[in-house]
C-alpha cells in the first residue's frame, strides 16, 4: 500500500506553487514533508487528495491512480487528511462529528432509511460504538456531548483528528496538527499519532515542529520553492547543508 | 412525560373533527397541515442542508398543476394523480439539485428564485394546457371508494396523512446517515468531502426528496381548495414557508409543524381582533419580535429551557 507521487506541478496564475515533486510514502511508517512557509507543502497535500486539480504529473495510490477523483472518492479508497486550519462541525456535539466521520462505515441506502429497516437499526448502533471508541481513543469522552465549536483549540484539533480516523483511514494526511497548540498538548499529539502508526495506519504529515518532526518520523522529505531538495531518515536531514541552507536563508546565489 | 404529551397530541389530532365542529376553525386546521408539509420540505434543505430554496413555490405549483390537470383532463383517480405529482415535482427538484450542483449561498437561492419564476410564467402564458390566469377550476375531491373526501372533516384526515408521512420520512432520514451527511454539508463541506461525504449527491438528494415533498402538499392543495390558477407560484407562499421554519426552529423536526400551526393560525386570529389596517402591521410586530427573542427559533428554545429547568 503505497502512495507514489509523480512529477507533481500545480500552477496557480503564472506562479508555480509545486514544480515537479516525486516522492513515495512506504506502507507503515510516518513520513513528514517540511519546508519553509510557501515551499508548496499544503499545496501538495490539495493536490493529493484531490483538493486541487495539478497541472501536471500523477500521484497512485496501491498502484491506481488518485489524480483526477474527487476529494469524497479518493477518502472512499483510504486515503484522508485533516487541514491545516482547525476543520470541525462545528454546531454539532464532538459525537455527532465523529458519527459523521463513520460515514463510509455505514451502508443504508435511501430506501432502507425511508423504510425503517431492521439491519439499519442494527447498523446505527454499531456505528455509536464505533464512535465512542474513536472518541476515546482520542481522548475526549468527557466532551463527547459537547458543541464542538466550544472546545479549547487543542481539543478542537483532537476532534478533527477523530472525525478523520472514523472515516477508517489507510493513509491519514496531517497538516500541521501540532500548530498552535502547547507543548504539553502537542506530546498528545505525538503520543497519538504513534499509536495511529501502531495500528497500521500510514501517516503523512506536514509539520512546521522540529521537535515533532524529528522525534517521530521515520523519513523526512523537504520541499523548498515547490521541488523537494532533501529525503531521508531525520538525523540525515538534520545534517543536510541544503536543508541547513534553505531554512537558515543564506542561498548560494547569493554570494 | 414527553411520551404523554406526545400521546396526548396524537389523540387530540386523532379526534379533532369531533370536537372541533367549527368548519373555518377546520379549514385553518387543513391550510396549517398543508403548509406543515411544505415547511418540512423546505425545512429539509434549509435547515439540514443549509441551503436555502426561495423556489418552493414552484415545487407546490407543479404538484398543484400535475395532480388538477391529470384528474381534470385525463380523468384519472387522485390516487394516481397524487403520486405523479410528487414523482413530477421531485424530478424538478433533481433537475435543480443538477443546476445548482457547483452552487452555494446566494447563488443557490438565485438558482431556486429564477426557477419558480419561469414555471410561474409557463403557467400563466401555456393557455392551451393551464387554461392561463383564469385557471383550472372544478379540481375533483378524492374519493375513497363510494366515499368522498369532499368533506372538511373527511379531507383533515387525508392531509394528517400527509403530514405524517412527510415528517416520518424528515425523521428516519435525519436519523441516519443521510441526515448525518445532509448535516454535513451545512457544516463544512470541505470536512465532509475529506472522510468521504459525496456532498454533491447528498445535495440531490435532499433536493429531491424537498421537491416531492412540496409536490404532495400542492396536490392536497389543489384537491382541498379544487381551483387551481397561477397564483399557487406567489412569491408569498415561499416567504411564508421561510417564515414558518425559520420562526418554528430550523433544522429541527418538530420547527416546521409548530411555525405553520402558528403562522397559519395567526393571520387569521389578528383577523378577527383587528380592522385589517393593523393586520400586517401586528404580523411584522409580532415576527420581528419572535426572532428578536428567539433568534433560533421556537423548539429550540423550548427545548433549552426544558434543560436548564431539569439538568
Amino acid at each position: 500500500m503505497t502512495l507514489a507521487v509523480r512529477d507533481l506541478a500545480v500552477q496557480f496564475g503564472g506562479v508555480a506553487a509545486l514544480g515537479g515533486v516525486s516522492f513515495e510514502v512506504r506502507p507503515g511508517t510516518i513520513t513528514s514533508v517540511i519546508g519553509p512557509n510557501g515551499a508548496g507543502k499544503t499545496t501538495a497535500f490539495n493536490a493529493i487528495t484531490g483538493y486541487l486539480r495539478p497541472a501536471r504529473g500523477e500521484v497512485t495510490w496501491d498502484g491506481a491512480p488518485l489524480t483526477g477523483l474527487r476529494p469524497s472518492a479518493i477518502a472512499r479508497r483510504g486515503v484522508v487528511r485533516t487541514f491545516q486550519k482547525t476543520s470541525v462541525f462545528p454546531s454539532l456535539s464532538v459525537a455527532d462529528n465523529v458519527a459523521i466521520g463513520l460515514h463510509l462505515r455505514g451502508t443504508a441506502g435511501f430506501l432502507d432509511v425511508l423504510l425503517g429497516r431492521r439491519r439499519i437499526r442494527d447498523e446505527e448502533r454499531h456505528l455509536a460504538a464505533d464512535a465512542e471508541a474513536i472518541i476515546a481513543f482520542v481522548g475526549l469522552v468527557h466532551r463527547r456531548r459537547e458543541i464542538a465549536s466550544a472546545l479549547p483549540y487543542g481539543e478542537q484539533r483532537l476532534v478533527e483528528l477523530a472525525v478523520a480516523l472514523a472515516a477508517t483511514p489507510r493513509l491519514l494526511l496531517l497538516d500541521e496538527p501540532g500548530a498552535g497548540m502547547t507543548s504539553g498538548e502537542k506530546d498528545v499529539v505525538i503520543e497519538l499519532i504513534r499509536n495511529i502508526r501502531g495500528r497500521g495506519i500510514t501517516v503523512l504529515l506536514v509539520e512546521h515542529d522540529m521537535r515533532m518532526v524529528m522525534g517521530i518520523s521515520d523519513t523526512v522529505i523537504v520541499l523548498n520553492h515547490g521541488r523537494v531538495i532533501a529525503e531521508g531518515a531525520p538525523a540525515a536531514i538534520q545534517a543536510d547543508p541544503d536543508v541547513i541552507r534553505a531554512y537558515l536563508g543564506t542561498s548560494s546565489d547569493r554570494s | 412525560m414527553i411520551r404523554l404529551a406526545n400521546g396526548l397530541g396524537a389523540l387530540l389530532a386523532l379526534t379533532l373533527p369531533f370536537w372541533l365542529a367549527n368548519p373555518y376553525f377546520l379549514h385553518v386546521v387543513i391550510m396549517a397541515g398543508i403548509f406543515g408539509v411544505l415547511a418540512l420540505s423546505l425545512n429539509l434543505l434549509l435547515g439540514y442542508t443549509g441551503q436555502l430554496s426561495l423556489g418552493h413555490a414552484g415545487f407546490f405549483g407543479i404538484g398543484a398543476y400535475t395532480s388538477a390537470l391529470l384528474t381534470l383532463r385525463l380523468e384519472w383517480s387522485f390516487w394516481l394523480a397524487l403520486p405523479c405529482a410528487v414523482a413530477l415535482t421531485a424530478l424538478a427538484g433533481w433537475l435543480i439539485g443538477r443546476l445548482a450542483l457547483k452552487l452555494r449561498g446566494a447563488y443557490f437561492v438565485l438558482v431556486t428564485i429564477s426557477f419558480a419564476g419561469v414555471i410561474s410564467l409557463v403557467s400563466v402564458n401555456w393557455m392551451e394546457l393551464t387554461n392561463g390566469p383564469l385557471g383550472l377550476p372544478g379540481v375533483p375531491a378524492p374519493e375513497l371508494g363510494p366515499w368522498s373526501l369532499r368533506a372538511k372533516s373527511a379531507y383533515y384526515y387525508l392531509v394528517l396523512a400527509g403530514v405524517t408521512l412527510s415528517y416520518v420520512v424528515c425523521a428516519r432520514l435525519v436519523g441516519s446517515r443521510i441526515g448525518r451527511a445532509f448535516l454535513a454539508l451545512r457544516e463544512n463541506e470541505p470536512l465532509a468531502e475529506s472522510v468521504g461525504v459525496d456532498v454533491t449527491h447528498y445535495l440531490v438528494l435532499a433536493a429531491v426528496v424537498s421537491a416531492g415533498m412540496a409536490g404532495l402538499a400542492g396536490s392536497l392543495y389543489a384537491h382541498y381548495t379544487r381551483f387551481v390558477s397561477p397564483e399557487v407560484f406567489l412569491f408569498t407562499y415561499t416567504v411564508t414557508m421561510v417564515v414558518m421554519v425559520v420562526a418554528g426552529g430550523k433544522g429541527t423536526l418538530a420547527g416546521p409543524l409548530v411555525g405553520a400551526l402558528l403562522f397559519t393560525a395567526l393571520p387569521e386570529a389578528l383577523r378577527l381582533a383587528t380592522s385589517w389596517q393593523w393586520q400586517m402591521l401586528a404580523y411584522g410586530v409580532l415576527l420581528v419580535l419572535l426572532v428578536f427573542f428567539l433568534p433560533r427559533g421556537i423548539v429550540p428554545a423550548l427545548a433549552a429551557w426544558r434543560e436548564r429547568r431539569a439538568p
